[in-house]
């Protein structure tokens, strides 16, 4: 596999800001991937050192946790909740639409790059199942037709 | 000039508050109306949102579901004046729903500015605070456990006696070959700063499906429980506070940062706390998507930067904690209820509520539910006055016919349960879970072996795989479930089924092997006929 491209500027600065935090690992981790969208794999040996690990102990932890990624994801990411309170009110129907609309499946990424697709389990917005939530933002009492909707504006101010 | 407002909690905005709220500023300019927009957080009357508010004389007015379009509208009919509109639900606080709770802990919810610490001091806030910075610490602990208030995290275990062991357990001097836990510990940190100490974590994970009071309070009153953790800092002897926030809930990271930087900058949380030279400080963590971090061994783990394995117990988070050292692990609606407690005293509190169950439960209502919402109540109220007198049955109009109680590892439970009082003790007693107050509403259409399914798949997903009935077991569950739904060998897969479950239950380290068995057997023995069983329910 071909390494992609990442800025390793951003890793090191992360690095150095948080490395002396009591606990420094995830903080780091999160930086990386608020900075740059994943960890890259060629990232583990650097983040090992600055915090006295092996790397394995650098990769369980990111192979643990379901937030973080080893590779980039789209423009955006969509996570939708897959469980009970959206299930009793039609996330299953919704989630095949979803599929079917992207062409795409869960930890998958659109062709054009413009969306990720990842399931979650619950987002705390249960009084308004079903949900999702796109980037850092959530959707509630969504129907096939509102995603429609949302992910149609997307694309136009993506484009 | 006129007050409006418009929430910012994450659940208002995905129905649109933002665009409402800037409807109603680009409305008022244009008709050269001087507003003062207000941000507060949610009431909880979730179907009403966006529910926009308007200060009169008279007191708020509440104006919900409002979309962008209907905003012109208002502002013809007079709704700055509180003046009637379809829309309008009449008084805040006289909606049967609101007015009908008993609201200790989500007092200023929905009223206040969230991140505004004067907005905090004008109701009675840091008023607990005060009173705790003249007791001693063992009288600061005396006042919670006379309150009786028990961990809403979901075990339900007394805060006050939690309290007490880590204030009778001194912190250790970490030596130079530190244990594993404190390796990521500042190494060039000065001496002030360095071990011993003891530690409060928040336990901010609320992994739990169907709840979300503790997402609600970090959104809409932060400062309570920046509050509740100082105190417990003052009580045990605690300089540091960690709030674990999962990732999922970035608003809340946003709120709390913000009020922390007020407190700090006020002189309510620091090295001199309002010049009574106690220290606390508060940091938020964040979590990384793994439901099993929200136990607290797993969380402590995963704030020192490792996997979240779930530790044996004992010893016990009191006795040696986060970087080994005596820590309170609390959840957010816990810490967050101690401030009126140390403001009207344990007692006020201890004389809400029924038996064992002191004080008031933030209850979740979610799921195929007409008005789902957020209701605060004394312990005892039963279920079935949750549903349909707050809830007002199911949403699709069709009958109700399974909730579950208490997150993802709570029983299903069905229609001839729905009078059990909400209480701790009388959950336990039918083989149901209180739990968090979270309630997930289903309606007839609902297919139980589906569910059922579900639950040892999520198990199975979110195992953190330290024991193997957790982490074979569900998977194997998952299985034997298709080969019921695929009527293949049903009777001996069905006794396979209740046995993985007593395995799970008797041999699992923690709560999510151990509890996946009460959502699956509860489906089983109260809907037996989705399972193609036609025999009556058969107690576990
Ligand atoms: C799998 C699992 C997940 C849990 N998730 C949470 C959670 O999200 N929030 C929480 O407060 N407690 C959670 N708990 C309970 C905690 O382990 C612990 O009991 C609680 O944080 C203690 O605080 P309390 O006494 O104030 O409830 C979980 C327990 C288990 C076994
Ligand atoms: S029951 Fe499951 S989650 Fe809990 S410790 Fe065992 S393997 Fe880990
Ligand atoms: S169950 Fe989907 S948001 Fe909570």
């Amino acid at each position: 596999m071909t390494q992609t491209e990442w800025d390793r500027d951003a890793v090191t600065e992360v690095i150095e800001q948080k490395k002396s935090m009591p606990g420094a690992l995830l903080p780091i981790l999160h930086g990386i991937q608020d900075r740059i969208g994943f960890i890259p794999e060629d990232a583990v040996p650097q983040i090992a050192k600055a915090l006295n690990l092996s790397r394995a102990e650098v990769h369980g932890v990111i192979s643990f946790y379901h937030y973080f990624r080893t590779t980039p994801p789209g423009k955006r990411t969509i996570h939708l909740c897959r469980a009970e309170s959206c299930q009793a009110m039609e996330s299953e129907a919704l989630e095949a639409h979803i599929k079917a609309r992207l062409g795409i499946g869960y930890h998958e990424t659109t062709a054009d790059g413009a969306f990720s697709l990842e399931p979650v389990y619950c987002l705390g917005n249960c009084a308004c199942s079903p949900s999702m939530m796109i980037d850092h933002e959530v959707h509630g009492r969504v129907t096939p037709q509102s995603f429609d909707a949302i992910i149609n504006e997307l694309k136009e101010i993506a484009a | 000039m006129i007050t409006v407002y418009v929430p910012r909690d994450s659940s208002a905005l995905g129905l649109g508050a933002e665009r409402v709220a800037n409807a109603i500023q680009v409305e008022a300019a244009k008709r050269g109306a001087a507003i003062n927009l207000v941000r507060n957080g949610s009431r909880g009357l979730y179907w009403l949102e966006p529910m926009v508010e308007v200060a009169t004389p008279a007191g708020r007015v509440a104006y919900g579901p409002v979309q962008p379009g209907d905003v012109p509208g208002l502002f013809d009919a007079g709704f700055l004046e509180g003046k009637a509109h379809p829309l309008c639900q009449g008084p805040t606080e006289e909606i049967p729903y609101l007015k009908n709770q008993e609201r200790l802990t989500f007092a200023r919810v929905g009223i206040t500015d969230p991140v505004s610490l004067d907005d905090y001091l004008a109701h009675e806030g840091y008023r607990g605070l005060r009173n705790a910075l003249g007791l001693e610490p063992a009288a600061i602990v005396e006042e919670v456990t006379t309150s009786g208030l028990r961990g809403r995290g979901g075990a339900a275990f007394p805060t006050g006696i939690k309290w007490k062991t880590v204030l009778n357990t001194p912190a250790k001097h970490q030596s130079a070959g530190q244990p594993i836990g404190t390796r990521n510990a500042p190494e060039g940190g000065s001496a002030k700063d360095a071990l011993p100490e003891k530690y409060i974590v928040c336990n901010a994970d609320e992994g739990d499906s169907g709840t979300f009071s503790d997402r609600m309070i970090m959104e809409g009153d932060p400062f309570v429980l920046i509050e509740g953790m100082t105190i417990a800092g003052l009580a045990v002897g605690a300089t540091q506070g960690y709030i674990y926030l999962r990732v999922e809930y970035p608003h809340a990271d946003v709120a709390l940062n913000q009020a922390i930087a007020a407190a700090l900058e006020a002189g309510y949380l620091g090295d001199d706390i309002l010049g009574s030279g106690k220290r606390f400080h508060v940091e938020v963590r964040l979590g990384a998507g793994a439901y099993v971090c929200g136990e607290e061994t797993a969380l402590m783990e995963s704030i020192e930067g490792k996997r979240g394995m779930v530790r044996f117990k004992p010893p016990l988070p009191a006795i040696e904690g986060l970087f080994g050292q005596p820590t309170v692990v609390n959840n957010v609606i816990s810490l967050a209820s101690v401030p009126i407690i140390l403001d009207k005293g344990g007692k006020y509190y201890a004389d809400y509520g029924m038996g064992r169950s002191r004080g008031t439960l933030p209850l979740q209502l979610a799921g195929n539910v007409k008005r789902p919402g957020l209701i605060e109540k004394a312990f005892g109220m039963t279920l079935r006055e949750l549903l349909y007198d707050y809830g007002g049955g199911s949403a699709s109009g069709r009958p109700i016919r399974a909730v579950q109680v208490g997150g993802p590892l709570g029983s299903y439970m069905p229609e001839s349960q729905f009078d059990t009082p909400l209480d701790y003790e009388a959950f336990s007693a039918i083989w149901a879970v209180l739990g968090h107050g979270g309630v997930v509403v289903f309606d007839d259409t609902v297919d139980m072996a589906k569910m059922a399914r579900y639950a040892m798949e999520f198990c199975a997903i979110e195992s953190c795989g330290k024991c193997t009935p957790c982490r074979i077991g569900s998977t194997r569950g998952v299985e034997v479930i298709d080969r019921i739904i695929d009527d293949q060998d049903r009777a001996k897969n069905l006794a396979l089924l209740r046995d993985l479950g007593d395995t799970m239950l008797a041999g699992s380290l923690c709560a999510l092997g151990g509890m996946t068995p009460y959502p699956v057997l509860s489906a089983l023995n109260h809907f037996p006929e989705d399972f193609g069983e036609k025999s009556v329910a058969q107690v576990a």
